[in-house]
């Protein structure tokens, strides 16, 4: 330990000469607190996929990538703190990894001039580029994530849920709320009965929300959860018999962390996804060789592979692709932080991009335009093998209901549009 | 040495009953006073007034708030979160409703708001005290942050539940919003933290302040001899709810910007208020700036200094921080159960003295 911190500091002295020249990632991480278990694989594969550019290919565009690492503690007001002590470092882009400071940095950080990448999280209606200039959450947002559930039940039900009942169990905050606007309107087109149930943070005791489960017997729960949450509920779920197949999460419940306490009850479990699972993909056996064995993993380089990691990874290669494409239409390999804004307006994603990355149908193929900064919402699902201990995409990507929830994202970024004086700049 | 005392003589009560009667310490205060408000505002940026200035005066200000209720009047509470939660809210619903009005009366309202719901949840204190006033309180926390949480109206209905501060301003200078700059935020702050200080400073030195002082020594006592436990109690909890609700109007409207009330004002806000008070001592103004100041600036050096000057892993720094600051609290509190006002007032004894103490 003593070794590594000595290492990791001489690393932090002889960065901090030349990091002006850097391109820099801050990462807002959470490594403590109620929540570090999913944070921690997160932050891991975020630092790894740039440690694993700098070592393999010397940068990006010949560029160093220098990733700075604040502890939030999932805390807003930490957040406010790494957010200024970060922003006059050269940061690009910021990737805050919780819906409350998400919430936070969006005036403040589009008055700043930097980008906000919220992959799957932050504000849904931020997909509308329009209002939000400088926020982006491709490629999947909430909505897409509430719509895309009911589309597998839909799909698995042979395209007919009416009557059927649907519990919500869900994280009672920002995070947990963004779904039912969604939900409500679903329930209304397929006539299928919805039901909330809220959890208090951090979501340790959820007895009375999982008794009241049993007592209503939905036909099927979907689940909002984070954190300590998400392996409460699928042991409470246990504890009741719910069968899991008819236990949905949403991306954030859905790691590793979640199922395992459980053990087997836990077999069957679903949850969505917008990026694939397992490490078999080239990509991973240079990250073995450079990073890895190389002893320059992030953490305790333990979480190589595990749906967060993979989550982290994708998002740094998506932050990197765009300060590609940033370099390229800037014309200078030293691009700032409105370079890459335009960058990642202007990110295509295909699927030979991703093959030549050696993440083949590692996410879906989308692309980001002015007014659309969500991407195409496309959304996989996963399932828990209890007995192998691994997640399998058992629904490809596929898309959500564009029609319901582009009528919504229209609605509430009108409204902050006005609540703020934002006139439409796309067209 | 450093207090010279002698020819410093007061010819008048009001000289004498002073708040700073040796004359050092008030020259000292007008050099705080003039640094603060004359030279920090033009060399303030950012990150001083987001990461450091702000919290410290917000937070110094409900301090003093939850100081009056606790430390000069004893009655225990553990409702400062949700009572900062009432500020923040009223505030945003006065905000949105009347933008045009300026951002001071909106505080000062919000702060009016608070009031009456401590008022409200004061009441209780009539009857129970110590302990069984602190459950009574706590109940008020949770019932507050389930309010907020639970009536869509609060949050003008809001897909997500989080209240958002629009940009509003005051005498045409922006106040609240991203485009706020930080020397007009530190400035509004510091202003309700001076008004609020004075205030304070003002009424537990008076009438009010010697009934509340009376009524924590010993209720029954205080009765025989003529002081109103319900006027006193109420006015406690009201006073103390009003800079409570200042500043939870402040720290969501200026500092934070974006608020979800279980994530900022939770039943840990009302712990950390408490321990302000506990370790800057009770029942002194200064105290309350001076636990604020510990536990505001304390976990920023550490992260300063661990983080980014020796470049140790963040989770490391973390883990230490907390280390630390428990560490201190707990020496604080068996080597100086008084607080830092206290540690301040014998220092100060030894100064005056100094260097012959005989």
């Amino acid at each position: 330990m003593k070794m590594k911190l000595a290492t990791v500091a001489l690393g932090a002295l002889m960065a901090a000469g030349p990091a002006l020249a850097d391109l820099t990632f801050p990462s807002l991480s959470y490594r403590t607190g109620p929540y570090a278990a999913s944070g921690i694989p997160f932050a891991d594969g975020y630092a790894d996929y740039f440690t694993l550019l700098n070592e393999r290919d010397g940068g990006i565009g010949g560029v160093k990538a220098n990733v700075l690492e604040c502890e939030t503690g999932y805390n807003t007001e930490k957040g406010v703190e790494c957010y200024e002590s970060t922003k006059g470092q050269g940061a690009l882009v910021y990737q805050p990894l919780s819906t409350g400071i998400t919430y936070q940095l969006i005036p403040k950080a589009t008055a700043d001039g930097i980008a906000i990448h919220s992959m799957g999280y932050g504000r849904t209606s931020a997909k509308n580029g329009d209002v939000f200039s400088h926020v982006f959450n491709y490629p999947a947002n909430y909505w897409d994530g509430a719509s895309g559930a009911v589309n597998y039940l839909l799909e698995s039900n042979g395209g007919d849920i009416k009557g059927k009942k649907i519990a919500l169990v869900y994280h009672n905050s920002a995070y947990g709320k963004e779904p039912i606007r969604t939900l409500e309107e679903l329930s209304k087109k397929h006539g299928f009965e919805l039901s909330t149930l809220p959890v208090d943070h951090p979501g340790q005791e959820q007895k009375s929300q999982w008794l009241q489960i049993r007592r209503d017997k939905p036909d099927f729960v979907l689940m909002w959860g984070w954190g300590v949450m998400n392996q409460v509920a699928v042991q409470e779920a246990a504890n009741i018999r719910f069968p899991m197949e008819n236990f949905i999460g949403i991306w954030w419940s859905g790691s590793e962390n979640d199922v395992l306490p459980a053990g087997d009850a836990a077999n069957g479990y679903k949850a969505l996804t917008f990026h694939n699972v397992g490490t078999d993909f080239p990509l991973f056996d240079d990250l073995q060789k450079y990073v890895i064995d190389a002893g320059k993993a992030a953490g305790a380089g333990d979480q190589v592979g595990t749906v967060l990691y993979n989550r982290g990874l994708y998002a740094a290669m998506l932050a990197a692709e765009a300060a590609k494409k940033a370099q390229e239409i800037s014309g200078k390999a030293d691009i700032t932080a409105a370079d890459m804004r335009d960058g990642m307006e202007a990110l295509e994603m295909t699927e030979a991009k991703m093959a030549e990355l050696g993440l083949p149908n590692f996410g879906p193929a989308f692309s980001v335009s002015c007014s659309n900064h969500g991407g195409d919402a496309l959304v996989g699902v996963t399932q828990w093998d209890a007995a192998s201990k691994t997640w399998s995409l058992i629904s490809d990507f596929k898309p959500t209901d564009s029609e319901v929830i582009g009528a919504l994202i229209e609605e509430d970024s009108n409204a902050y549009a006005t609540e703020n004086n934002i006139s439409p700049r796309c067209n | 040495m450093f207090y010279r005392e002698a020819g410093d003589f007061k010819t008048s009560y009001q000289a004498d009953s002073q708040t700073f009667p040796i004359k050092f310490d008030r020259y000292r205060y007008y050099v705080v006073l003039a640094i603060a408000f004359g030279i920090i505002p033009f060399v303030i940026n950012d990150y001083w007034a987001n990461a450091l200035l702000l919290p410290f005066l917000i937070y110094a200000i409900a301090a003093i708030g939850l100081n009056i209720l606790v430390g000069y009047c004893g009655q225990v509470s553990l409702g400062t979160g949700g009572f900062m939660a009432v500020g923040a809210y009223a505030c945003y619903k006065l905000m949105t409703a009347f933008p045009e009005v300026s951002m001071f009366i909106h505080v000062i309202l919000a702060g009016g708001i608070t009031a009456a719901v401590g008022v409200l949840f004061g009441l209780p204190s009539l009857r129970i005290k110590g302990f069984y006033l602190a459950v009574a309180t706590l109940a008020a926390q949770f019932f507050l942050v389930w309010l907020f949480n639970r009536v869509p109206w609060f949050y003008n209905y809001s897909a997500s539940g989080q209240i958002n501060a629009p940009e509003r301003d005051t005498f045409g200078i922006i106040i609240t919003g991203p485009n706020a700059p930080a020397w007009a935020t530190y400035l509004f702050c510091l202003i309700f933290l001076t008004a609020c200080a004075l205030i304070a400073r003002n009424l537990t030195r008076g009438t009010m302040g010697r009934t509340w002082m009376a009524i924590r020594d010993m209720d029954i006592a205080a009765e025989i001899i003529g002081v109103n436990p319900l006027k006193a109690k109420m006015t406690a909890f009201a006073v103390s709810s009003f800079f409570i609700g200042i500043s939870g109007a402040l720290f969501f409207a200026l500092y934070l910007g974006a608020v979800e009330v279980g994530e900022a004002f939770g039943i840990q806000k009302s712990f950390l208020v408490l321990f302000m008070v506990i370790i800057g001592g009770l029942g002194s103004i200064f105290g309350s700036f001076a636990g604020a100041a510990f536990l505001v600036l304390l976990p920023v050096v550490l992260k300063v200094v661990g983080a980014d000057m020796l470049g140790w892993p963040t989770d490391i720094v973390a883990h230490l921080q907390l280390v630390i600051v428990g560490g201190l609290i707990i020496v604080f509190l068996i080597m100086e159960p008084h607080g830092l006002a206290q540690l301040w007032r014998v220092a100060k004894e030894k100064l005056r003295l100094w260097p012959f103490p005989h």
